[in-house]
């Protein structure tokens, strides 16, 4: 679906991408990691048709510089760092929606379902709304269409505990139509999501590696958390996951199943209060 | 098509949302209604007063103002834009290359000179309420020379924007052009004429392939049709082109340098890198 044949990137005299190789087929969900500087922005930028390269990158067969608008109708992209738009939201959504021949209404309710009051931010500029909401503007405008590609640049990075659920779920719906590409400094931020996971380092792939997919991405554990004692700190950590407590000392709530492993990193700073922990699987 | 106009829409509102445009905006408002304050339309000079005067002083600052204004504005948003990431997300969008350049062209092209052209209009309207003479014939041609003037140094922007990488140094160079035009207005001009024994056929031909120097000259035939005030180059002037010839070269040339210079920039554009 997806092919980089030797594909080399240079600006000025830094070489960024050296002669990269990858195929990507249908129902891979890749996690491309890597440390700042490993090609994967060029890389993505490549793909998108944005930069001109070396070698060949081809999507369905057909290079995406040449024809911009046959293969980016298939790709929804969501960058790490939303643009600074200063049109409304409302403006933005029919605008994407436009240039995509999709149906405004559908990214609407991706947005609403993400927890935004479409309503409330239509009128409101772009630049003015705050990094979570940005971002979920965004996913909305990605997810909001016939996309089979999906390439999300640390997408759930400034989404709270609820809304990165709902976008677990959201991508739950579309694993089996599209292709995911997640791009995160970190793996065990995108470990529960992909099926696949690819390292570059200094401008090549240095890992290619398939990924124990068991998690159901739609998935919830409910989890009972018990401390030794009430404490200050654990209780505003524990409260942005939306836990509950009468005591302060038991703590109930759920944690989307791909969000396990960040959750765990949470409790973990708290190791020395922590009594007992508590987390099942339930299939929503 | 519809994604070109989406795309000037898009760039339209962009722009009415911008700081740059509020400050555009306000001096060229600001202008008229200086003007009308301070009673420019009382005064006369060389036999003209009323609306006529107030129009001909208002295309003095213009020249002043607006090549300098439309220049770096272009230049600081348009690469502004690339260099923030708004390229980065709208070109992953499924849109032509060809429309979005084109698309942001027009659309910043109402945009700065819609402002321009407001601000007459409105010295109109308020002249017709004081009851003064409306003058529609150098209304008209001064409408043309500043559309022929807007277009041509957005193109030029439009050119440097596809150039420079960062927003720096495209305002650097987008000073530099202006710079070099308006000092070959006299300054330079002169000073090679002085040193170098220029002949004047070669000053003259430099005059007219300078855009500001084109629109200056062009202003004044609308009110001195003889060019007294140039002196001995306006023979030359009037005898290669003649009056008219002059305004109609005054509006294609600017017009056509814009043009090329967008074409070449969205020749840039297209084969280099967009973000």
């Amino acid at each position: 679906m997806i092919k980089f044949d030797n594909v080399k990137k240079t600006f000025r005299r830094t070489e960024v991408l050296k002669g990269m190789n990858l195929d990507i087929q249908k129902g891979d969900r890749i996690a491309l990691v890597g440390s700042n500087g490993a090609g994967k922005t060029t890389m993505i930028r490549c793909l998108l048709g944005e930069y001109t390269c070396e070698g060949q990158v081809l999507v369905n067969g057909h290079d995406p510089r040449e024809e911009r608008e046959l293969i980016l109708k298939d790709i929804g992209f969501v960058p790490q760092l939303p643009p600074p738009l200063k049109m409304p939201v409302g403006q933005l959504i029919q605008f994407s929606a436009s240039l995509c021949d999709a149906d405004p209404q559908e990214m609407i309710s991706v947005l609403e379902r993400l927890g935004l009051n479409y309503d409330e931010l239509k009128s409101r500029p772009f630049v003015k709304l705050s990094g979570g909401q940005k971002q979920k503007i965004l996913i909305s405008i990605a997810l909001g269409r016939e996309a089979k590609i999906l390439i999300l640049d640390e997408p759930a990075a400034n989404l709270d505990p609820e809304a990165r659920h709902i976008f677990f779920q959201l991508l739950a719906e579309k694993k089996d139509e599209a292709v995911m590409l997640i791009s995160s400094h970190r793996l065990d931020e995108v470990a529960a999501l992909v099926n696949r996971v690819i390292e570059m380092d200094q401008g090549i792939v240095v890992l290619d590696d398939c990924v124990e997919d068991s998690v159901d991405l739609d998935s919830v554990l409910k989890s009972e958390i018990k401390i030794k004692r009430a404490d200050e700190a654990f209780a505003k950590a524990i409260k942005a996951w939306r836990f509950e407590s009468q005591d302060g000392i038991l703590w109930q709530g759920v944690v989307a199943g791909p969000d396990r492993l960040r959750f765990l990193g949470v409790l973990s700073r708290y190791a020395a209060i922590l009594q007992d922990i508590h987390m099942e699987e339930q299939k929503q | 098509m519809k994604h070109l106009w989406l795309t000037a829409w898009a760039d339209i509102i962009e722009s009415l949302r911008a700081k740059w445009f509020i400050v555009y905006t306000s001096v060229f408002g600001g202008i008229v209604v200086l003007l009308f304050v301070f009673g420019i339309t009382e005064s006369r000079i060389m036999g003209f007063t009323g609306l006529t005067r107030l129009l001909i002083t208002y295309i003095q600052l213009t020249i002043a103002i607006l090549p300098v204004f439309v220049l770096i504005t272009t230049v600081r948003s348009v690469a502004g834009d690339r260099e923030a990431g708004v390229f980065e997300y709208l070109l992953s969008l499924p849109i032509s290359l060809a429309a979005w350049f084109w698309g942001r062209f027009l659309g910043r092209f109402v945009v700065v000179f819609l402002p321009v052209f407001l601000a007459m209009i409105g010295a109109v309207i308020w002249a017709s309420i004081k009851g003064a003479e409306i003058p529609w014939g150098l209304f008209l041609s001064y409408t043309g020379l500043l559309l022929a003037v807007a277009w041509c140094f957005l193109g030029i922007g439009m050119l440097i924007s596809s150039m420079a990488r960062s927003s720096d140094v495209a305002q650097g160079l987008a000073f530099m052009v202006w710079l070099t035009f308006l000092l070959f207005l006299d300054l330079i001009l002169l000073g090679i004429m002085i040193r170098e024994g220029l002949p004047s056929d070669t000053a003259v031909i430099l005059s007219l392939l300078n855009p500001l120097q084109v629109f200056r000259t062009a202003a004044m035939v609308l009110f001195d049709p003889q060019l007294v005030i140039l002196g001995p180059s306006a023979y030359i002037i009037l005898d290669y082109f003649s009056e008219t010839g002059y305004i109609i070269w005054s509006i294609f040339y600017p017009v056509s340098l814009g043009t090329l210079s967008a074409y070449a920039g969205y020749y840039l554009f297209k084969k280099g890198d967009l973000p």
